[in-house]
């Protein structure tokens, strides 16, 4: 169980807060999408929770203990964060993924690091990569690749921020997929920064929006309402069902000022 | 067959590993090789055998001085110094995330120079005993040119650190510029100082600049042993934080690495331990920017084998120019500086023009 509690963060001390008063909860096996548009804080709010930026004011629990009262690598062995952009290391893929034991490695690897490492390859079906170059991969092999990293840290909660943004669709699916099934397999918490709502309502159990710096809104499928889709991006929107599935269908040309909603809300 | 295909992809990796320790091995080897070749060759020939004998005392007397005190000496100092540069030189890359870091880049060689000159110019370090050519120049108070030029070699980091502090938002390129402009500074002090000094205190400065391998003593290895064991010590023990730092701040940060701590404390080292080397043999440019990055094609950005491969690069790098200094028109002695690069950047741009590139 993950819990935000109140976090408030500003750069500094005379600027305008990015984050204020933001609460929510991550149950076991809970995949979160964190929503809002460009700048409303949301690569600065998984930043806070990896105290990479840390919060002025606030805290956050991972089974009930404090984050920002545990060691870096006590820490890292409990939170894992993959940033939106990667840099292309020189080194192998094993050797990229194997870093995500460093916040257990003492002296050097055990084997026990190196068989973790080598499970996770064959989970993510990475072995034949073992050996490439993390330069040589393409944007979907790369976010695997990390994901993967994230994943050696045996980490109660994953954060990533925007994982599918260079991906093709194929690769979305399939890289959500695997995270969807890692936290029920694995038993963890995700917090997924995503930008399109319908991979979020598609492999996502709860729902953030941020704006103006707040939680806009929060909850489950109920949250997913054209109102709320409207009020933080400012695009209008109509959700319809295909085959079970609510599907948001963006209307970009329509006025968001007319008053004119969506006929086909789904869970309003 | 699953399994099969595990035991297979774990054999390939542990060759790759198995590599990068024959990568290390060889190059240790050869620079052993290399350094006996180096201790056996000059004016007096003298054979391995011979050497060995002398090293466990049982030598001729004659043998035994040239040796002792003169061959073996300096190429310790190759050994020491091109080991300090390079390993500083790769971790300055590192932590800065800036391929062209390195003692000189920071301001460190300019700043030794510049207190060289001082040391040389306004406290009477150096004299010329000799108009005959550039060898016979000498400087008479080694201690005073040496500790200036430490104390200006270590201060331009100082300077770079200190500013950092104050300014933390100031990111790596920043400490790189800063140290570009330092490295300015102390040039345009060094040239003033010249300007108003006589002619032997300027050639005895001009003498320091070429660096002089012969210069360090037997104390002087010692201190610089030292320097280079707990420098390697510090850097081995942070590996794989370097490692993490390779993909980028904030992932480094997600591992559980203290990034900023890294980044100072191995500034710091890499940047006294260059000063050290620095003020006692005087300015050896390149090694500590070229060597690590030799050794990055072969093995990748490894830091595991990449620092103690980088330590046996520069030692490598140093001995061979020095013996071609020593022999290409002996008894001339050209000076090591500049034949540093004069080999290194033929053999740097071959690697980087092939396109030899790190596989795995």
């Amino acid at each position: 169980m993950v819990e935000i509690s109140d976090i408030t963060f500003a750069y500094h001390k005379a600027a305008r807060n990015i984050l204020k008063d933001i609460s929510f909860a991550i149950r076991e096996n809970q995949c979160i999408a964190i929503l809002g548009n460009n700048g409303a804080g949301k690569s600065t709010l998984l930043k806070c929770m990896d105290r990479i930026c840390p919060a002025q004011e606030g805290a956050i629990y991972v089974d009930s203990r404090n984050v920002y009262k545990m060691s870096k690598n006590e820490m890292a062995q409990n939170i894992a964060y993959v940033p939106q952009h990667n840099e292309t290391v020189n080194m192998t893929v094993y050797d990229a993924i194997l870093l995500g034991r460093k916040p257990y490695i003492k002296w050097d690897a055990t084997t026990e690091d190196r068989d973790i490492v080598w499970d996770i390859m064959h989970k993510m079906h990475l072995e034949d990569f073992a050996l490439r170059n993390v330069w040589q991969l393409s944007g979907g092999e790369l976010q695997k690749v990390m994901l993967a990293r994230a994943l050696a840290q045996e980490p109660r909660l994953l954060m990533l921020d925007e994982p599918t943004s260079n991906l093709d669709p194929r690769n979305q699916h399939e890289v959500l997929q695997r995270v969807k099934e890692i936290a029920q397999e694995h038993n963890i918490c995700v917090a997924i920064i995503i930008h399109d709502l319908n991979l979020a309502i598609r492999y996502c159990d709860r729902f953030i929006f941020l704006k103006d710096a707040r939680v806009f809104d929060y909850g489950g499928l109920e949250v997913m309402t054209p109102q709320n889709i409207e009020e933080v991006y400012r695009i209008h929107v109509h959700i319809i069902e295909y085959m079970g599935i609510p599907v948001v269908v963006p209307f970009p040309d329509e006025k968001v000022d007319t008053g004119l909603l969506s006929t086909g809300t789904y869970g309003a | 067959m699953m399994a099969d295909d595990r035991i297979t992809h774990r054999e390939a990796y542990n060759a790759l590993i198995k590599r990068k320790k024959m990568v290390l091995g060889i190059s240790v080897l050869v620079t052993i090789i290399i350094a006996l070749f180096a201790v056996s060759t000059g004016s007096l020939k003298v054979p391995i055998a011979e050497i060995i004998n002398t090293l466990w005392g049982k030598g001729e007397p004659q043998t035994q001085t040239i040796i002792m005190n003169i061959r073996l000496p300096r190429v310790t100092a190759a050994i020491l110094v091109g080991a300090t540069l390079a390993v500083a030189g790769a971790v300055m890359q590192c932590v800065l995330q800036n391929p062209l870091a390195s003692a000189s880049t920071l301001g460190v060689s300019q700043g030794a120079a510049f207190g060289a000159a001082l040391g040389i110019i306004v406290f009477g370090g150096g004299v010329v005993n000799s108009d005959s050519a550039a060898a016979a120049v000498t400087i008479n108070n080694p201690y005073i040119v040496t500790l200036c030029a430490f104390v200006f070699g270590s201060l331009s980091t100082m300077v770079i650190i200190l500013l950092s502090q104050f300014k933390k938002e100031l990111g790596p390129a920043g400490l790189i510029l800063a140290g570009v402009a330092l490295s300015s500074l102390f040039s345009g002090g060094s040239t003033l100082l010249q300007y108003f000094a006589d002619e032997t205190k300027i050639s005895s400065v001009v003498f320091w600049t070429f660096g002089n391998l012969g210069s360090a003593g037997w104390t002087e290895l010692l201190i610089l042993a030292v320097v280079l064991l707990a420098a390697l010590l510090y850097f081995l023990l942070n590996r794989w934080n370097y490692n993490a730092m390779e993909s980028g701040a904030d992932t480094a940060k997600s591992l559980g690495v203290n990034t900023r701590a890294v980044m100072l404390i191995s500034m710091v080292i890499s940047s006294l331990a260059s000063a050290v080397a620095v003020s006692f043999v005087g300015i050896i440019s390149f090694v500590g920017l070229i060597a690590p990055h030799i050794m990055r094609r072969f093995i990748g950005n490894d830091y595991r084998f990449l620092i103690p491969c980088s330590a046996a690069a520069g030692a490598l790098l140093l001995i061979l120019a020095d013996t071609f200094a020593r022999l290409i028109i002996a008894p001339v002695i050209l000076p090591i500086g500049a034949i540093t690069s004069f080999l290194g950047v033929p053999m740097f741009l071959y690697l980087l023009f092939r396109g030899f590139k790190y596989n795995g």
